[in-house]
């Protein structure tokens, strides 16, 4: 009898040079939680973004291995990894949006390429209820992204990203640039896209702890290529490791 | 001591240079092939579904249609330009008359071909490199492939299909209005007899060299949009890398329709000569 996996990503000791002599991660292991959200803190350069590129299979490793929901990314051809990616919603730091398209169009654009079972009529109906879940004003539906703020463009973004109904959604740095209310309109956001979807696991990654802490049921913080601790934001309160201790310091009194 | 000095000598002063070329030499081949590579992947998906059609229609129209203006008015002036130059030179030998048909070999065969060429790979190419640098550098070729969608499918194969189409098209539209140019500097700036005119050019002018010169820039249209799609999507930096990337895109399809017109002249009379 087949027993659903527990985890939804699953990093064994992955290690990746992009020069061969230094290794921005250095036998990484970490699990994460299906159906949790996960937040992925740490230093600027500790490879916070690189982890993220290789579950999405965007980056091959060096040598070790990254599981997806119990498919060893690596064993993936390029085009079978393309096809495996739409198991994914991703948010991008600058939201990523195609700059020439409307903001409806880029919503439908996911449901195009895949949904062609799908009537024109029904595909623009689900990109609406997209939009509006993401607490965007029909009235912005037709303008192309260029004339949308920061905050709106991220949740256009997230709009795209749950179009498909991924089974992990991620988000890249999802407050980086944005001002404190807008950061917390984010946050709001992306726990109410997590509590309205039941399974779906959320990993973030963010240089806000603040949010990192009120967000992630677990968090996984990094440190020259490797995870230092993971735990939940209580051990990591409770942490007596010394650079633990100085990073949530910083971020509380930051906060 | 003096041996030291010598072996110094013949390092810097021979080996460094030769070093230098044959390191330019097989970076120049290496990036060749790299482009050959990253053009075949996408023309895979010619033939692959899913198939592009309104893709390749939307960068038909911003290749070709968009390009008629330019293309027209520089095919009128060169056509003006190269009937009145060499109108000058047979007019030495008293073989005016000759005019018509050497402006029409000259259209046809090379400058048609190569002048449109890089007239477009300026215009449309270097427009392309643009745009793919920025979707890169702002993530949006990334947000495709993690939408499932492959870039080389939806972004390149359907850029480098229209060019091989537009690039022969605007040819013989540039052709046409170098002849027109040249009908209108012959008959009614210089005075030559107009039934005279259109019976040498057509006596000289031969179905295969209007057809040599349709080939040559089918090939050079696939030239210049492999290259500027392959310097776009590869754009690293920021707003600096996307000046970059267009620059050496345009710069290096214009110098390579240049190198390789000679090379591909051949090839193509061969081709035509058998057909």
């Amino acid at each position: 009898m087949d027993v659903e996996p527990k985890y939804a990503i699953r990093v064994s000791d992955l290690r990746k040079s992009f020069d061969g002599k230094e290794y921005v991660l250095n036998g990484m292991n970490l699990n994460i939680l299906k159906g949790k959200i996960t937040t992925i803190i740490g230093f600027s350069g500790t490879g916070k973004s690189v982890l993220l590129k290789h579950f999405l299979g965007l980056i091959k490793p060096t040598s070790g291995a990254v599981e997806v929901l119990g498919t060893k990314m690596s064993d993936l051809e390029e085009d079978a990894i393309i096809n495996f990616r739409r198991k994914f919603g991703v948010l991008f730091q600058n939201a990523a949006l195609f700059d020439d398209m409307s903001v409806i169009d880029n919503v439908l654009f996911p449901l195009r390429e895949h949904r062609k079972d799908m009537k024109p009529r029904l595909m623009r109906s689900e990109a609406e209820t997209r939009l509006r879940l993401v607490g965007l004003d029909p009235k912005h539906f037709k303008k192309l992204p260029s004339e949308l703020s920061g905050g709106m463009r991220k949740r256009v973004g997230l709009a795209r990203a749950i179009a498909l109904d991924p089974e992990i959604l991620l988000y890249d740095e999802p407050t980086t640039g944005l001002d404190p209310i807008i950061t917390e309109m984010v946050d709001n956001l992306i726990l109410e896209t997590h509590k309205h979807r039941p399974g779906l696991t959320s990993v973030i990654v963010t240089h806000d702890l603040y949010a990192a802490f009120r967000i992630g049921d677990y968090v996984a913080m990094l440190n020259e290529g490797k995870v230092l601790l993971y735990g939940t934001p209580q051990d990591f309160l409770n942490s007596e490791v010394d650079l633990v201790k100085r990073f949530v310091q910083k971020g509380v009194h930051k906060n | 001591m003096e041996k030291f000095r010598r072996g110094l000598f013949y390092k810097n002063s021979i080996q460094e240079p030769i070093e230098k070329i044959g390191k330019s030499t097989i970076g120049i081949i290496s990036s060749f092939g790299e482009v050959v590579v990253f053009s075949l992947e996408a023309m895979k998906w010619w033939f692959r579904p899913p198939h592009r059609f309104s893709e390749v229609v939307k960068h038909l129209e911003f290749v070709g249609n968009r390009s008629i203006s330019i293309i027209c008015l520089t095919g009128l002036f060169t056509g003006l330009v190269f009937a009145f130059q060499a109108w000058i030179g047979l007019k030495i030998v008293n073989a005016e008359n000759l005019v018509g048909p050497t402006s029409a070999l000259g259209i046809f065969r090379e400058l048609g071909p190569v002048l449109t060429g890089l007239i477009i790979s300026a215009r449309a190419g270097g427009a392309m490199a643009a745009r793919l640098g920025t979707m890169r550098v702002t993530e949006q070729i990334d947000a495709l492939e993690v939408m499932g969608v492959n870039p080389k499918n939806y972004l390149i194969a359907p850029r480098i299909l229209a060019s091989v189409i537009a690039t022969p098209l605007l040819t013989a539209v540039f052709d046409f209005m170098a002849m027109l140019g040249t009908y209108i500097l012959c008959i009614h700036v210089v005075g030559l007899d107009e039934a005279i005119f259109w019976n040498k050019t057509q006596f000289w002018l031969d179905p295969k060299d209007i057809n040599e010169g349709l080939i040559k820039a089918a090939v050079f249209g696939l030239f210049f949009s492999s290259i500027c799609t392959f310097k776009g999507y590869h754009t690293k930096g920021g707003a600096a890398g996307v000046g970059e990337a267009t620059n050496r895109g345009v710069v290096s399809s214009m110098v390579s329709i240049i190198v390789v017109d000679y090379f591909i002249t051949k090839i193509v009379r061969m081709v035509v000569k058998w057909m």
